[in-house]
């Protein structure tokens, strides 16, 4: 827990609230790829370096220019919303919030007696991993891929529907 | 002797990182890495810009630049002193700080980029052990600056660019990725490293590069193809387009900024043409093993250069590909042809040594080439154009 990490927390959290707190949608949204970036440095401080660098080629790269696309292709962000970035019900959220908190602290509290205390990390190499893919864990693999095929034909159906109403 | 010439950047690093105090020494060897890298790469963007305007004009039957210097060659120092000298021209409505943020994170992601090619021998910056991945993280992460350099300018044809930009590049991302991935299979490793050593081998007297198999010739023609379209360079340039949309992205750029952004392409082009040389043209490692005496980062930059100058040739040859043109090309031939380049090469992993592996794969994949693409241009029905949208 050495100096680094609380750096990049610090920006990992920084870039957290500016997504919340900031008034235009695009910031947020850019603000949100700062905060994936912190995780991948996260995870290569860890010695994980597969899932650092995926983290930034699929979260980095991909997902925030979809949230990017998304917001502009709905709504626009030109004028924003003049009554303030909070909602009504922000107490209900806060007590969800917290709620979720403590289930995900009491389960990762759970488990730390259970590893023996060891100054090395351990470390998955990418081939290790390659080989657990292909070997222990090519199942879930293979539902996934089924899975990711039905989103993509599930989205093009969606996108094709409207044109073919009209059609009619 | 040879080996001196070859490892001098090596030596000369050693020697001025033995003047300081041991503490200092791995950290002042990165940051004199660094500052080699910061000094090499937009040198030879001078050059490449020099021989594309050159190269250009006599390709298009005009001379290019001929005023600054003989035969033109300070005119990249014209052009560095007018854009410094430029006002810098930001729109009223623009958003500022994004504005001025996205040529600076394009340059310094382009730049991070050549932290893990491997220049020479013993050469690399940093060695990581998945620094395959590692680039392709950073060439993704262009597509942000792009889109951030469309989105602040607040201009609808910067944003229509930057839109075609982010959904070329997106879309040109799978085939690069997997045309990667076939040699990933071959060598087994995902580090630069290792895969030029592997092509560091001589049978007879040639090597044993990537692109002399018949997966690696498919590999690398559909890398070249995907690298064209990730730097946004002729044939599939729509998204800055001069005849269409000005400068597309960044049209509300002028002076340095310009500048940065220029230099940002450019680098993406050097950066896609150093890994293509690492990945399927054999890195450092020299054409002949009699050639051995030649310092291996002269072989490195060589490559380099006669890539750039091919994407030169091409930009002045091919017209340019519209918009559906190109995604049709992605999504529906270039993607399943990267498909069938895994099955290749898996096919001659296990087929064994032999003549008969030659055969199947090349004739498998000239096969498929064919019938793909002439049904692929058998149902082009050329009458008038009907659009599908997604609402």
């Amino acid at each position: 827990m050495g100096f680094p990490f609380w750096i990049v927390a610090a920006l990992t959290i920084a870039g957290g609230m500016a997504a919340i707190l900031l008034r235009n949608l695009v910031h947020c949204a850019l603000a949100l790829t700062i905060a994936f970036a912190g995780l991948a440095l996260l995870f290569l401080q860890l010695d994980a370096q597969f899932a650092g660098f995926v983290q930034i080629l699929v979260y980095v790269g991909a997902v925030a220019i979809l949230v990017v696309f998304a917001i502009l292709l709905t709504r626009g962000a030109e004028t924003p919303k003049t009554e303030g970035v909070f909602s009504k019900t922000w107490a209900a959220g806060l007590v969800i919030a917290a709620a979720v908190f403590a289930v995900l602290a009491w389960a990762v509290l759970q488990s730390l007696p259970g590893l023996p205390h060891e100054t090395g990390t351990a470390t998955a190499s990418v081939q290790q991993i390659g080989a657990a893919l292909m070997g222990r864990y090519v199942l879930p693999l293979e539902i996934v891929a089924s899975l990711l095929t039905a989103a993509l034909i599930g989205a093009v159906i969606v996108a094709l529907h409207e044109k073919k109403e009209e059609a009619k | 002797m040879i080996e001196k010439a070859d490892q001098i950047f090596i030596l000369l690093r050693n020697w001025i990182v033995g003047f300081l105090p041991a503490g200092w020494q791995t950290a002042a060897g990165v940051v004199l890495g660094v500052i080699g890298i910061i000094a090499v790469f937009p040198a030879l963007f001078a050059i490449s810009v020099l021989l594309e305007r050159k190269g250009l004009g006599r390709m298009q039957n005009r001379l290019g630049p001929n005023r600054v210097g003989p035969f033109g060659i300070l005119q990249p120092i014209a052009d560095a002193i007018k854009s410094l000298t430029k006002e810098d021209v930001v729109p009223l409505n623009a958003d500022r700080i994004v504005h001025f943020l996205a040529p600076v994170y394009l340059v310094v992601v382009a730049f991070m980029g050549f932290a893990v090619l491997p220049i020479g021998r013993n050469m690399v910056l940093v060695d990581i052990d998945a620094s395959l991945l590692f680039y392709f993280a950073m060439g993704a992460s262009t597509e942000v600056s792009i889109f951030m350099a469309g989105w602040s300018s607040r201009n609808k044809y910067s944003l229509l660019g930057a839109m075609r930009a982010v959904a070329q590049m997106i879309s040109y991302e799978v085939p690069l990725l997997m045309s990667s991935v076939v040699i990933v299979m071959a060598t087994g490793s995902l580090s630069l490293v290792k895969i030029v050593e592997t092509q560091n081998q001589y049978t007879w007297g040639l090597p044993h590069w990537n692109i002399f198999t018949p997966w690696g010739l498919a590999g690398f023609v559909m890398y070249a193809i995907a690298g064209t379209a990730e730097t946004n360079r002729s044939p599939f340039d729509l998204p800055e387009g001069e005849s269409e949309l000005v400068a597309g992205y960044f049209t509300e750029y002028s002076g340095f900024k310009f500048a940065l952004f220029f230099l940002g392409e450019y680098l993406g082009m050097l950066s896609i043409s150093g890994l293509g040389t690492t990945l399927f043209l054999g890195g450092w490692s020299a054409p002949l093993a009699a050639l051995n005496w030649v310092p291996s980062w002269i072989w490195f930059f060589s490559k380099v250069m006669l890539s750039i100058v091919v994407f030169i040739w091409v930009r002045g040859t091919l017209p340019r590909l519209r918009q559906d043109q190109l995604m049709n090309f992605a999504w529906k031939f270039v993607i399943p042809m990267t498909l069938l380049n895994l099955f290749v090469a898996a096919l001659w992993r296990f087929m064994g040594e032999g003549w008969l592996r030659w055969v199947v794969c090349s004739s498998l994949l000239i096969l498929v080439y064919v019938v793909a693409g002439r049904t692929g241009m058998r149902r082009k029905n050329f009458g008038p154009r009907s659009y599908r949208y997604a609402e």
